[in-house]
């Protein structure tokens, strides 16, 4: 599936926005209708293109959000204060433009809850708005009614950053083995009734039973480039095997 | 041309051309990597290029630092869109290091610590086109920009400029690496915007 996602030519696919939703006051889900979409796998993203009046054109990628859905496809994106294409995503766009895109693209940083070779429990670890190709991989497990013990290390700079907080208590709270374990951690602002100060992630929240070194967990870890780095070599260090440990960094430029 | 996207005007950049179709410039230098960094040890590191007969060729760090090399002043282009220009390194001409290397092969898999490979014509490697870099920016090559030295191919999307490099294998035939096996495009010439399978 994974592999499959990706076979053949990417051609410009002309989608349609059918709703938005704000996540925080920065990001914005645009769900969008494609027709002749081929499918996904989860964790993979697409390239977006915008065409002004004169031609000028400009390209970036978003990850997926969402699980396989016929024709249908989410984008959750961050805006970015001196962006050139995320500001028109999640400030301008409304429901009813068009958008080209193609895809899926990706055959690494993917969760297939078909793939029978892959049965080890998942360890997810999110910075900012790298959790949306994780949250790919939640709603696949769902969609599947998948049983593999789940595990979100969430890290953002305060409660009001985070993206999908609604969908992911939810997850959190329905029961076993269909729920999800989350853990949040706070860089700049914890919630008034936190036991935890605000800091960056520690090897303690990342060192959790059924997600051990000795319980092979795949990791997939996805942020900032610092972050990533910081996750891999607490991660590496604790005895995880680093060919289990896979990884998107996003730098501080992007659109 | 694409579809007019309603309301969208994009901001053009001096200097825009020189950039690759779809690409757009940054300042700053974007890691992409599939995994950890691996951190390598320069008292255990070596470099092996090994010929389609067979033949085993390998430098150690102190003998790889012996060879002549080269200041490089390049442009590089990310498959994932971004352009840096004018990126200054130091490192070995794969001339210099296949010199002495007998070989017919018209294919090399570029081989990395951590497991990382990557697919090119012979070729592509030849000609002052290609080097293994151990120095950016008047610096050491960090780990996460692939020190402590990477292969540097820019004219070709940096995936192809492997980090970590620690070998080159010479081959009758082609044999995909790693992100061509996973839909990206065999060759990657960023001028004719050869990202993906069938580009």
């Amino acid at each position: 599936m994974a592999r499959a996602a990706v076979l053949g030519r990417l051609n410009w696919l002309v989608g349609t926005v059918a709703a938005v939703r704000d996540e925080t006051p920065t990001a914005r889900t645009l769900v969008l209708d494609v027709p002749g979409w081929p499918g996904h796998a989860a964790g993979q993203h697409v390239d977006v293109r915008l065409t002004a009046p004169d031609g000028y054109s400009a390209q970036r990628s978003y990850s997926i959000a969402s699980a396989a859905d016929g024709n249908r496809l989410e984008l959750t994106v961050q805006r970015l204060a001196d962006g050139e294409v995320s500001p028109y995503l999640a400030q301008t766009l409304e429901v009813g433009y068009p958008l080209e895109l193609r895809g899926p693209i990706g055959g690494w940083f993917v969760w297939d809850p078909a793939d029978p070779a892959d049965p080890a429990p998942v360890l997810l670890v999110a910075g900012g708005s790298g959790i949306v190709p994780l949250m790919a991989m939640i709603r696949a497990r769902a969609a599947a009614a998948s049983k593999v013990p789940f595990r979100l290390v969430y890290s953002v700079r305060s409660p009001d950053t985070v993206i999908y907080s609604g969908e992911l208590l939810a997850r959190e709270q329905a029961s076993e083995p269909d729920g999800v374990s989350v853990t949040y951690v706070y860089t700049r602002t914890a919630p008034p009734r936190s036991d935890v100060p605000p800091g960056r992630i520690s090897p303690a929240a990342l060192a959790v039973d059924g997600w051990l070194p000795r319980q092979a967990p795949a990791v997939f870890a996805c942020g900032p480039t610092g972050y990533v780095e910081a996750v891999a070599g607490i991660l590496t260090r604790a005895g995880h095997d680093p060919g289990v440990i896979k990884t998107e960094r996003f730098g501080p430029t992007g659109g | 041309m694409g579809i007019v996207s309603p309301g969208f005007a994009g901001r053009r950049r001096s200097g825009s051309e020189k950039l690759p179709p779809g690409q757009y410039l940054v300042t700053d230098f974007p890691v992409l990597s599939a995994g950890p960094t691996p951190r390598v040890d320069t008292g255990k590191w070596e470099l092996r290029i090994r010929s389609e007969t067979g033949r085993v060729y390998t430098w150690d760090w102190a003998a790889f630092l012996r060879l002549p090399s080269e200041d490089i002043t390049v442009d590089i282009h990310c498959v994932t869109k971004w352009s840096k220009f004018g990126t200054g390194w130091r490192g070995v001409s794969v001339d210099t290091l296949l010199a002495d290397v007998e070989t017919s092969a018209e294919f090399a898999l570029a081989r990395s610590y951590g497991g990382y490979t990557t697919n090119l014509p012979l070729q592509d490697l030849l000609g002052g086109q290609a080097w293994v870099a151990y120095r950016y920016d008047g610096q050491d090559l960090a780990p996460e920009h692939g020190g402590p030295a990477r292969l540097l191919v820019p004219h070709l999307y940096f995936w192809k400029s492997a980090k970590w490099v620690n070998g080159i294998d010479l081959m009758a035939k082609d044999q995909q690496g790693f992100w061509e096996s996973l839909g990206y495009h065999n060759y990657g010439d960023p001028w004719r915007e050869q990202r993906y399978w069938g580009d």
